[in-house]
């Protein structure tokens, strides 16, 4: 008897969270556009006022206050000149930034181009109007108008620093030196069980970008716009592979160590792992190898709904300044995008090393973007988007 | 007299010879916060699985249908994940068990008094010290270079490397302390007395084991397993850590982080819920409940 009342009780409340949690909510518009800026964030056309502080989300290593490195500061000289208090969320994938920026509780992020677009379609950050932002115009020109930082014409961010995805492997295991993906991907490799790859569904465009010179006869011209019969070569490709991997990796520290130990011996990595293992006195190469790479560009954007407009843009002109822009680049390890940033930089050859201002190496990076259903060709809307490419992921590890 | 000693007065008053009232009083904390905060978020969990994505503008949409449970059923290497999930946890519970009876044993009905405490203490010992520490720690003992390799290298052996053995033997040492206390517990509530009977009326050490302490144990086994079972069924950042393998918990962890896809994450989220109610029911039947 007392139990039924219970149980009735329990019920009730059930039934009242399940109501709570139906409530509904608008559904976001799905047409078949490549991606369409919708027509409410309007770019700041005035610069006013700070608004005394600042709230960004970032990659590690992005907005250092000395926190981590007392040497390792370009906040603090902001927030000084600025009188804006930076706040910063740390995002650890392009995907947790998505998520975070649709809360609208950021003023701003510095998005790679796999999520750019997304937040673009999505209506969750405004256009930037250059003009407030002087240091704009040094940088480099083959960062600006790019299709992952700029919609219809408007530039949708601020360029903050490039890098590729590049081949690595224990010169003392590894002979001869590769100089091609197909080490990555031969299914005979005697580097079985020794072969690493990021443990991500945008590795699905490294499988590709190998295709298309691989295969030329599936006419992949853009890794990220893959249609059926590209995906699908991509990803058998990649399910062939996974006999090959020892284990992905998904952040730098996991690389590193299993370089160091030995678990790994050929992969792709980030240059700045390859710095980092150099110091450690770890005999590895890096190379970009002949059918290119995949890469990132980051770009700072700012949040359609921004409650502190005029900091962000004063943040997005700081970190992009000779100064600070020289100082992230070297922290992080990637090429600045302000091209006077390199007469700034601590070792006079970051910029060499980086390849800041060769536009030929970079002519032969594939930027990380959002795959989306449109191919941005003469095909239309048959290419695979990116749920189906993070389904196609946990299909390849098994 | 003043207002506050009045409103006590009163509520003394109500709450007088009405045994039923002060009850409900007692218990709509504890019992509102388990079905609101828990069943209430299980039951969100369940009306989320029917949701589905755009997959356009990478929103919820909230219409319902079973196209999430559809794509779980129809395409392979979900069933691959739940088959290899249960199946590890189901290994790494045999593997405790085995494990742990022995020494449970031993603590409960061999060691003198001051062996028994000592044996208490090094059994807890470890779940003292961080989860990520003991994970990484066998991250290292099973590298490339690691201790494990460095031992068998001798004898032309060399260990299992970072894959489903490891996750098997990391999950195995996690959880054994949470084996080893119900059945050392268990085997203590068996009077000596009875062991000793077995021997008088004839039986050997091994039928007196299988005839007299395993069925009278066998609840406590079951308890212990389902400590065992349901924390590796529900885990992700060992697989993670030590091995490339997917479990179930690491497919909804990419849905709800990396694709943003709530409602395939809650239907997939609702398998290992099923798993162990079932499991809960069959250990209900062996009589585990009352050995906890």
């Amino acid at each position: 008897m007392r139990d039924a009342r219970w149980a009735a009780v329990a019920a009730a409340t059930v039934a009242m969270a399940v109501v709570v949690g139906c409530g509904s909510s608008d559904s976001g518009g799905g047409s078949g556009a490549k991606v369409k800026a919708p027509e409410g964030p309007k770019a700041l056309t005035k610069l006013g006022a700070g608004e005394g502080q600042v709230n960004l989300i970032a990659w590690a290593g992005y907005v250092e206050d000395g926190s981590t490195d007392p040497k390792v500061d370009w906040v603090t000289p902001f927030e000084k000149q600025t009188g804006c208090k930076v706040n910063v969320k740390i995002g650890n994938t392009s995907d947790e930034m998505v998520t975070l920026m649709r809360t609208g509780q950021y003023d701003g992020v510095s998005a790679s181009g796999d999520a750019t677009l997304r937040l673009i379609a999505g209506g969750d950050v405004a256009p930037v109007n250059t003009d407030l932002i002087p240091n704009y115009k040094d940088v480099f020109a083959g960062l600006k108008n790019k299709p992952w930082n700029t919609v219809d014409g408007k530039p949708y961010g601020i360029p903050h620093g490039r890098g590729a995805n590049l081949l690595m492997w224990r010169a003392d295991k590894v002979k001869p030196a590769p100089d091609s993906w197909g080490a990555v991907f031969d299914s005979s490799s005697p580097y079985k069980g020794k072969v690493t790859a990021y443990d991500n569904p945008i590795y699905i465009a490294d499988a590709a970008l190998y295709l298309k010179s691989a295969q030329p006869d599936l006419k992949i011209t853009n890794p990220y716009e893959l249609d059926d019969k590209q995906f699908s070569a991509a990803v058998d490709l990649l399910k062939k592979q996974r006999s090959l991997i020892g284990e992905y990796w998904s952040d730098y520290t996991k690389e590193q160590a299993a370089f160091t130990s030995g678990d790994s011996e050929l992969g792709t990595t980030w240059q700045v792992i390859a710095n980092l293992l150099t110091a450690d006195k770890v005999p590895v190469k890096v190379a970009l190898p002949k059918e290119g790479a995949t890469g990132w560009s980051d770009t700072w954007m700012i949040s359609a709904k921004a409650k502190h407009p005029n900091c962000m843009y004063m943040w997005m002109n700081h970190i992009i300044s000779p100064k600070a822009n020289a100082q992230v680049a070297e922290w992080f390890g990637e090429a600045p995008a302000n091209a006077k940033s390199c007469g700034q930089t601590a070792d006079p050859n970051h910029c060499k090393i980086f390849h800041a201002d060769d536009e030929n190496y970079f002519s032969k990076v594939s930027y990380w973007t959002t795959p989306t259903k449109d191919c941005g060709d003469d095909r239309g809307a048959v290419c695979k988007d990116y749920s189906e490419w993070v389904q196609a992921w946990t299909e390849i590890k098994g | 007299m003043g207002p506050g000693v009045d409103g006590n007065q009163g509520l003394a008053a109500t709450l007088w010879r009405r045994p039923r009232l002060q009850l409900s009083l007692l218990l709509a904390g504890p019992v509102g916060w388990l079905v609101i905060a828990y069943l209430g978020s299980l039951a969100v969990l369940f009306v989320a699985a029917f949701w589905r994505l755009d997959t356009f503008s990478g929103e919820v949409v909230h219409d319902y249908g079973l196209s999430n449970f559809q794509t779980l059923w129809e395409v392979d290497v979900y069933r691959t994940i739940v088959l290899r999930t249960v199946a590890i946890a189901a290994a790494v519970t045999v593997t405790d068990a085995l494990l742990a009876f022995p020494i449970a044993f031993y603590m409960a009905k061999v060691a003198s008094r001051r062996v028994r405490a000592l044996l208490v203490i090094l059994v807890v010992l470890p779940l003292w010290s961080s989860y990520l520490v003991k994970v990484y720690a066998w991250r290292i003992i099973l590298a490339e270079d690691g201790i494990l390799n460095w031992a068998l290298d001798p004898f032309g052996l060399s260990g299992p490397g970072f894959g489903n053995v490891a996750t098997w033997l990391v999950f195995s040492y996690l959880w054994l302390p949470y084996m080893i206390l119900p059945i050392y517990a268990g085997l203590e509530r068996i009077p000596d007395s009875l062991l000793d009977a077995s021997g008088d009326l004839g039986a050997g050490a091994g039928k007196t084991f299988r005839r007299v302490v395993l069925p009278m144990a066998l609840p406590a086994v079951v308890a212990g397993s389902i400590f065992t079972f349901s924390l590796t069924l529900g885990d992700y950042i060992t697989p993670q850590i030590v091995s490339s393998t997917q479990f179930i918990g690491n497919v909804v962890y990419t849905n709800v982080g990396v694709a943003n896809n709530l409602p395939l994450a809650a239907a997939f989220a609702t398998v290992p819920v099923v798993i162990m109610i079932l499991y809960l029911l069959g250990a209900r039947r062996l009589g585990a409940f009352e050995s906890l």
